[in-house]
Protein backbone atom coordinates (compact mmCIF):
# COMPACT_ATOMS: atom_id res chain seq x y z
CA UNK A 1 0.00 0.00 0.00
CA UNK A 2 1.40 3.39 -0.91
CA UNK A 3 1.63 6.32 1.47
CA UNK A 4 -0.92 8.24 -0.55
CA UNK A 5 -3.52 5.52 -0.11
CA UNK A 6 -3.10 5.34 3.64
CA UNK A 7 -3.45 9.10 3.80
CA UNK A 8 -6.79 9.07 1.98
CA UNK A 9 -7.94 6.21 4.17
CA UNK A 10 -7.32 7.96 7.46
CA UNK A 11 -9.00 11.03 6.08
CA UNK A 12 -12.05 9.00 5.22
CA UNK A 13 -12.33 7.36 8.62
CA UNK A 14 -12.16 10.80 10.19
CA UNK A 15 -15.00 11.95 7.96
CA UNK A 16 -17.02 8.84 8.77
CA UNK A 17 -16.76 9.41 12.51
CA UNK A 18 -17.69 13.06 12.04
CA UNK A 19 -20.88 12.14 10.18
CA UNK A 20 -21.76 9.61 12.83
CA UNK A 21 -21.43 12.18 15.56
CA UNK A 22 -23.93 14.59 14.05
CA UNK A 23 -27.09 12.43 14.45
CA UNK A 24 -25.89 11.35 17.90
CA UNK A 25 -25.78 14.99 18.96
CA UNK A 26 -29.24 15.45 17.53
CA UNK A 27 -30.52 12.52 19.58
CA UNK A 28 -28.92 13.94 22.73
CA UNK A 29 -30.55 17.31 22.10
CA UNK A 30 -33.89 15.60 21.65
CA UNK A 31 -33.45 13.79 24.95
CA UNK A 32 -32.90 17.09 26.75
CA UNK A 33 -36.14 18.47 25.35
CA UNK A 34 -37.79 15.15 26.40
CA UNK A 35 -39.21 14.83 22.90
CA UNK A 36 -38.89 11.45 21.27
CA UNK A 37 -37.60 11.30 17.73
CA UNK A 38 -40.32 10.34 15.30
CA UNK A 39 -40.04 7.23 13.16
CA UNK A 40 -39.23 9.35 10.12
CA UNK A 41 -36.48 11.23 11.91
CA UNK A 42 -34.97 8.00 13.15
CA UNK A 43 -34.95 6.53 9.66
CA UNK A 44 -33.39 9.68 8.28
CA UNK A 45 -30.71 9.79 10.94
CA UNK A 46 -29.91 6.13 10.27
CA UNK A 47 -29.47 6.83 6.57
CA UNK A 48 -27.63 10.11 7.03
CA UNK A 49 -25.08 8.32 9.17
CA UNK A 50 -23.98 6.40 6.07
CA UNK A 51 -23.75 9.37 3.70
CA UNK A 52 -20.32 10.61 2.65
CA UNK A 53 -19.93 14.35 3.02
CA UNK A 54 -16.74 14.78 0.99
CA UNK A 55 -18.11 13.95 -2.46
CA UNK A 56 -17.90 16.50 -5.27
CA UNK A 57 -21.03 17.62 -7.11
CA UNK A 58 -21.41 15.22 -10.01
CA UNK A 59 -23.67 16.13 -12.93
CA UNK A 60 -24.86 14.07 -15.86
CA UNK A 61 -22.42 14.53 -18.74
CA UNK A 62 -19.37 14.90 -16.53
CA UNK A 63 -16.31 12.77 -17.08
CA UNK A 64 -15.38 11.27 -13.75
CA UNK A 65 -12.65 9.06 -12.36
CA UNK A 66 -14.04 6.65 -9.79
CA UNK A 67 -11.65 4.92 -7.41
CA UNK A 68 -13.00 1.39 -6.90
CA UNK A 69 -11.81 -0.63 -3.92
CA UNK A 70 -10.85 -4.13 -4.99
CA UNK A 71 -9.95 -6.89 -2.58
CA UNK A 72 -7.61 -9.64 -3.75
CA UNK A 73 -7.18 -12.14 -0.95
CA UNK A 74 -6.17 -9.96 1.96
CA UNK A 75 -4.81 -7.13 -0.13
CA UNK A 76 -6.93 -4.15 -0.91
CA UNK A 77 -6.20 -1.71 -3.68
CA UNK A 78 -7.96 1.11 -5.48
CA UNK A 79 -8.55 0.76 -9.18
CA UNK A 80 -9.54 3.82 -11.20
CA UNK A 81 -12.45 3.69 -13.62
CA UNK A 82 -12.96 6.66 -15.88
CA UNK A 83 -15.92 7.49 -18.05
CA UNK A 84 -18.93 9.69 -18.74
CA UNK A 85 -21.79 9.89 -16.26
CA UNK A 86 -24.83 9.01 -18.36
CA UNK A 87 -27.41 8.74 -15.58
CA UNK A 88 -28.04 9.53 -11.94
CA UNK A 89 -30.67 7.69 -9.94
CA UNK A 90 -32.21 7.86 -6.48
CA UNK A 91 -31.21 10.24 -3.74
CA UNK A 92 -29.77 10.30 -0.26
CA UNK A 93 -27.66 7.29 0.64
CA UNK A 94 -29.15 5.28 -2.24
CA UNK A 95 -27.81 7.61 -4.92
CA UNK A 96 -26.12 5.95 -7.89
CA UNK A 97 -24.31 7.10 -11.01
CA UNK A 98 -23.97 5.14 -14.23
CA UNK A 99 -20.54 5.61 -15.78
CA UNK A 100 -19.96 4.63 -19.42
CA UNK A 101 -16.66 4.13 -21.12
CA UNK A 102 -15.41 2.40 -24.23
CA UNK A 103 -13.00 -0.36 -23.31
CA UNK A 104 -11.24 -2.23 -26.12
CA UNK A 105 -13.94 -1.17 -28.56
CA UNK A 106 -16.74 -2.41 -26.33
CA UNK A 107 -19.03 -0.12 -24.36
CA UNK A 108 -18.93 -0.76 -20.62
CA UNK A 109 -21.37 0.74 -18.13
CA UNK A 110 -20.91 0.46 -14.40
CA UNK A 111 -23.38 1.59 -11.79
CA UNK A 112 -21.80 2.93 -8.61
CA UNK A 113 -23.55 3.57 -5.33
CA UNK A 114 -21.65 6.74 -4.61
CA UNK A 115 -21.97 6.46 -0.83
CA UNK A 116 -20.74 2.86 -0.80
CA UNK A 117 -17.43 2.16 0.96
CA UNK A 118 -16.44 0.30 -2.21
CA UNK A 119 -16.21 3.65 -3.94
CA UNK A 120 -12.99 5.07 -2.53
CA UNK A 121 -13.08 8.38 -4.38
CA UNK A 122 -14.83 10.29 -7.14
CA UNK A 123 -12.95 12.93 -9.09
CA UNK A 124 -14.54 15.11 -11.74
CA UNK A 125 -12.13 15.31 -14.67
CA UNK A 126 -14.25 17.35 -17.04
CA UNK A 127 -17.63 19.06 -16.88
CA UNK A 128 -19.96 18.27 -19.76
CA UNK A 129 -22.68 20.36 -21.34
CA UNK A 130 -25.72 18.25 -22.08
CA UNK A 131 -29.45 18.83 -22.53
CA UNK A 132 -30.72 15.52 -21.19
CA UNK A 133 -30.94 14.01 -17.72
CA UNK A 134 -30.18 10.57 -19.15
CA UNK A 135 -27.60 10.19 -21.91
CA UNK A 136 -28.72 6.78 -23.18
CA UNK A 137 -28.42 8.09 -26.75
CA UNK A 138 -24.64 7.71 -26.38
CA UNK A 139 -25.12 3.94 -26.55
CA UNK A 140 -26.04 4.11 -30.22
CA UNK A 141 -23.12 6.32 -31.12
CA UNK A 142 -19.58 5.40 -32.02
CA UNK A 143 -16.25 7.22 -32.01
CA UNK A 144 -16.31 10.97 -32.42
CA UNK A 145 -20.08 11.22 -32.03
CA UNK A 146 -19.84 10.12 -28.37
CA UNK A 147 -18.02 13.27 -27.39
CA UNK A 148 -19.75 15.52 -24.88
CA UNK A 149 -19.21 19.25 -25.20
CA UNK A 150 -17.28 20.74 -22.32
CA UNK A 151 -18.69 23.47 -20.12
CA UNK A 152 -16.63 25.79 -17.97
CA UNK A 153 -19.17 27.46 -15.71
CA UNK A 154 -19.28 24.73 -13.05
CA UNK B 1 -34.77 -19.66 26.01
CA UNK B 2 -34.05 -16.09 26.81
CA UNK B 3 -35.88 -12.84 27.11
CA UNK B 4 -36.78 -11.02 23.93
CA UNK B 5 -37.60 -7.39 23.32
CA UNK B 6 -40.59 -5.57 21.86
CA UNK B 7 -40.14 -3.01 19.15
CA UNK B 8 -41.68 -0.96 16.41
CA UNK B 9 -40.89 -1.45 12.74
CA UNK B 10 -39.60 1.83 11.33
CA UNK B 11 -39.10 0.75 7.75
CA UNK B 12 -36.65 -0.72 5.30
CA UNK B 13 -33.44 0.76 4.02
CA UNK B 14 -29.95 -0.15 2.96
CA UNK B 15 -26.86 -0.75 5.01
CA UNK B 16 -23.24 -0.99 3.91
CA UNK B 17 -21.66 -3.99 5.62
CA UNK B 18 -17.97 -4.54 6.43
CA UNK B 19 -17.21 -5.57 2.86
CA UNK B 20 -18.98 -2.52 1.47
CA UNK B 21 -21.93 -4.45 0.12
CA UNK B 22 -25.31 -2.76 0.21
CA UNK B 23 -27.56 -5.04 2.26
CA UNK B 24 -31.36 -4.67 2.47
CA UNK B 25 -32.24 -4.09 6.11
CA UNK B 26 -35.17 -3.38 8.36
CA UNK B 27 -34.73 -0.73 11.04
CA UNK B 28 -36.54 -1.51 14.29
CA UNK B 29 -36.94 0.82 17.23
CA UNK B 30 -36.71 -1.73 20.03
CA UNK B 31 -37.24 -1.10 23.71
CA UNK B 32 -36.40 -0.04 26.26
CA UNK B 33 -38.83 -2.55 27.71
CA UNK B 34 -39.62 -2.70 31.39
CA UNK B 35 -39.89 -6.05 33.13
CA UNK B 36 -43.42 -5.95 34.49
CA UNK B 37 -43.73 -9.42 35.99
CA UNK B 38 -41.51 -12.34 36.83
CA UNK B 39 -43.25 -15.71 36.89
CA UNK B 40 -41.70 -18.49 38.91
CA UNK B 41 -42.57 -22.21 39.21
CA UNK B 42 -43.53 -21.80 42.86
CA UNK B 43 -45.95 -18.98 42.18
CA UNK B 44 -47.20 -19.61 38.67
CA UNK B 45 -46.16 -23.15 37.84
CA UNK B 46 -43.67 -22.10 35.18
CA UNK B 47 -40.84 -19.65 34.56
CA UNK B 48 -41.47 -16.59 32.42
CA UNK B 49 -40.68 -12.91 32.18
CA UNK B 50 -43.28 -10.36 31.15
CA UNK B 51 -42.06 -7.17 29.50
CA UNK B 52 -43.90 -4.01 28.52
CA UNK B 53 -43.27 -1.50 25.78
CA UNK B 54 -44.66 1.72 24.38
CA UNK B 55 -46.15 4.96 25.63
CA UNK B 56 -49.88 5.19 26.18
CA UNK B 57 -52.30 7.89 27.32
CA UNK B 58 -53.65 7.39 30.80
CA UNK B 59 -57.31 7.20 29.78
CA UNK B 60 -56.60 4.23 27.54
CA UNK B 61 -55.47 2.04 30.44
CA UNK B 62 -58.08 0.48 32.70
CA UNK B 63 -57.76 0.16 36.45
CA UNK B 64 -56.74 -3.53 36.60
CA UNK B 65 -53.97 -2.89 34.09
CA UNK B 66 -52.83 0.22 35.98
CA UNK B 67 -52.66 -1.79 39.18
CA UNK B 68 -50.60 -4.45 37.46
CA UNK B 69 -48.20 -1.92 35.93
CA UNK B 70 -47.79 0.02 39.18
CA UNK B 71 -46.03 -2.96 40.74
CA UNK B 72 -43.04 -2.53 38.42
CA UNK B 73 -42.75 1.21 37.80
CA UNK B 74 -44.25 4.61 37.23
CA UNK B 75 -44.96 4.80 33.51
CA UNK B 76 -47.92 3.18 31.80
CA UNK B 77 -47.20 0.78 28.97
CA UNK B 78 -49.17 -0.08 25.86
CA UNK B 79 -48.01 -3.59 25.07
CA UNK B 80 -47.20 -6.53 27.32
CA UNK B 81 -45.59 -9.78 26.27
CA UNK B 82 -44.41 -12.84 28.10
CA UNK B 83 -41.26 -14.78 27.28
CA UNK B 84 -40.77 -18.28 28.64
CA UNK B 85 -37.36 -18.73 30.22
CA UNK B 86 -35.48 -21.66 31.75
CA UNK B 87 -34.88 -19.80 34.98
CA UNK B 88 -35.67 -16.34 36.27
CA UNK B 89 -32.43 -16.02 38.24
CA UNK B 90 -31.02 -12.53 38.07
CA UNK B 91 -34.12 -11.07 36.50
CA UNK B 92 -35.30 -8.08 38.47
CA UNK B 93 -38.81 -6.66 38.46
CA UNK B 94 -38.87 -3.13 37.07
CA UNK B 95 -35.49 -3.33 35.37
CA UNK B 96 -35.34 -2.69 31.68
CA UNK B 97 -34.42 -4.69 28.59
CA UNK B 98 -32.62 -2.67 25.95
CA UNK B 99 -31.11 -3.30 22.54
CA UNK B 100 -27.80 -3.90 24.30
CA UNK B 101 -29.09 -7.43 24.92
CA UNK B 102 -28.31 -8.03 21.25
CA UNK B 103 -25.04 -7.82 19.38
CA UNK B 104 -24.11 -7.49 15.72
CA UNK B 105 -23.84 -10.84 13.98
CA UNK B 106 -26.36 -12.48 16.27
CA UNK B 107 -29.31 -14.33 14.76
CA UNK B 108 -32.80 -13.39 15.87
CA UNK B 109 -36.39 -14.46 15.29
CA UNK B 110 -38.80 -11.61 14.61
CA UNK B 111 -42.55 -12.07 15.14
CA UNK B 112 -45.35 -9.77 14.17
CA UNK B 113 -48.64 -9.50 12.36
CA UNK B 114 -48.45 -9.59 8.57
CA UNK B 115 -50.07 -6.89 6.49
CA UNK B 116 -53.84 -7.38 6.35
CA UNK B 117 -55.07 -7.86 2.79
CA UNK B 118 -58.78 -8.16 3.56
CA UNK B 119 -60.97 -10.53 1.56
CA UNK B 120 -58.63 -11.73 -1.15
CA UNK B 121 -59.24 -13.88 -4.18
CA UNK B 122 -57.72 -17.16 -5.24
CA UNK B 123 -54.71 -15.75 -7.01
CA UNK B 124 -53.48 -13.40 -4.34
CA UNK B 125 -54.29 -15.71 -1.45
CA UNK B 126 -53.20 -19.09 -2.81
CA UNK B 127 -51.30 -18.34 -6.00
CA UNK B 128 -53.86 -19.95 -8.36
CA UNK B 129 -53.24 -19.32 -12.04
CA UNK B 130 -55.42 -17.02 -14.04
CA UNK B 131 -57.75 -17.98 -16.91
CA UNK B 132 -57.51 -16.38 -20.37
CA UNK B 133 -58.50 -12.70 -20.35
CA UNK B 134 -59.72 -12.73 -24.01
CA UNK B 135 -60.75 -15.05 -26.87
CA UNK B 136 -64.27 -15.28 -25.49
CA UNK B 137 -63.18 -16.56 -22.12
CA UNK B 138 -65.19 -15.43 -19.13
CA UNK B 139 -63.03 -17.43 -16.73
CA UNK B 140 -60.71 -14.62 -15.66
CA UNK B 141 -59.92 -14.98 -11.96
CA UNK B 142 -62.18 -17.92 -11.12
CA UNK B 143 -61.09 -20.90 -9.03
CA UNK B 144 -61.84 -23.72 -11.51
CA UNK B 145 -63.20 -26.99 -10.20
CA UNK B 146 -63.57 -27.41 -6.44
CA UNK B 147 -64.05 -31.17 -6.54
CA UNK B 148 -65.78 -34.17 -8.13
CA UNK B 149 -69.56 -34.63 -8.61
CA UNK B 150 -72.12 -36.81 -6.83
CA UNK B 151 -69.30 -38.79 -5.27
CA UNK B 152 -68.28 -37.43 -2.80
CA UNK B 153 -71.07 -34.84 -3.17
CA UNK B 154 -69.30 -32.32 -0.95
CA UNK B 155 -66.26 -30.12 -0.92
CA UNK B 156 -63.41 -31.52 1.08
CA UNK B 157 -62.45 -29.52 4.14
CA UNK B 158 -59.35 -27.41 3.64
CA UNK B 159 -60.14 -26.70 -0.02
CA UNK B 160 -58.32 -23.47 -0.82
CA UNK B 161 -60.79 -20.68 -1.48
CA UNK B 162 -61.06 -16.91 -1.35
CA UNK B 163 -61.24 -15.26 2.05
CA UNK B 164 -59.49 -13.17 4.64
CA UNK B 165 -55.78 -12.99 3.95
CA UNK B 166 -52.98 -11.51 6.03
CA UNK B 167 -53.13 -10.01 9.47
CA UNK B 168 -51.88 -13.21 11.07
CA UNK B 169 -48.95 -13.67 13.38
CA UNK B 170 -45.83 -14.75 11.56
CA UNK B 171 -42.28 -15.37 12.70
CA UNK B 172 -39.32 -14.75 10.43
CA UNK B 173 -36.49 -16.90 11.71
CA UNK B 174 -32.76 -16.50 11.66
CA UNK B 175 -32.42 -12.86 10.69
CA UNK B 176 -28.93 -11.48 11.28
CA UNK B 177 -28.48 -8.38 13.42
CA UNK B 178 -26.18 -6.02 11.54
CA UNK B 179 -26.10 -3.03 13.84
CA UNK B 180 -27.14 -2.13 17.37
CA UNK B 181 -27.57 1.55 18.17
CA UNK B 182 -28.11 1.85 21.91
CA UNK B 183 -28.17 5.64 21.73
CA UNK B 184 -31.30 5.67 19.62
CA UNK B 185 -32.60 2.21 20.60
CA UNK B 186 -32.29 0.91 17.06
CA UNK B 187 -31.86 -2.65 15.88
CA UNK B 188 -30.87 -3.16 12.26
CA UNK B 189 -31.63 -6.63 10.94
CA UNK B 190 -30.95 -8.06 7.51
CA UNK B 191 -34.04 -8.78 5.46
CA UNK B 192 -37.72 -8.08 5.86
CA UNK B 193 -40.05 -8.50 8.82
CA UNK B 194 -43.85 -8.80 9.01
CA UNK B 195 -46.15 -5.81 8.92
CA UNK B 196 -46.04 -2.21 7.84
CA UNK B 197 -43.90 0.55 9.37
CA UNK B 198 -45.26 1.19 12.85
CA UNK B 199 -46.14 -2.45 13.44
CA UNK B 200 -45.40 -4.06 16.79
CA UNK B 201 -42.65 -6.68 16.66
CA UNK B 202 -41.20 -9.16 19.08
CA UNK B 203 -37.49 -9.86 18.66
CA UNK B 204 -35.92 -12.88 20.32
CA UNK B 205 -32.56 -14.58 20.03
CA UNK B 206 -33.00 -17.24 17.35
CA UNK B 207 -34.30 -20.62 18.45
CA UNK B 208 -33.54 -23.51 16.18
CA UNK B 209 -35.73 -26.53 16.64
CA UNK B 210 -33.66 -29.58 17.49
CA UNK B 211 -30.62 -27.55 18.47
CA UNK B 212 -29.31 -27.60 22.01
CA UNK B 213 -30.94 -24.87 24.05
CA UNK B 214 -28.79 -21.78 24.23
CA UNK B 215 -28.70 -19.64 27.32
Amino acid sequence: MTAEETATKTEETAVASATEEAPAKKAAAAKVSTRKLSAEELMRSFEEGQIKSDLPDVYVGDTVKVGVRIREGNKERVQPYEGVVIAKRHGGMHETITVRRIFQGIGVERVFMIHSPQVASIKVERRGKVRRAKLFYLRERMGKATRVKQRFDR
Amino acid sequence: MSIGILGKKLGMSQFFDDEGRAVPVTVIEAGPCRITQVKTPTNDGYSAVQVGFGDVREKLVNQPAKGHLKKSGEDLLRHLKEYRVDSTDGVELGSSVTVDAFEPGQKVDVSGDTMGRGFSGYQKRHGFSRGPMTHGSKNHREPGSTGAGTTPGRIYPGKRMAGRYGGTKTTVKGLVVLKVDSERNLLVVKGSVPGKPGALLSIRPAVRVGAKATA
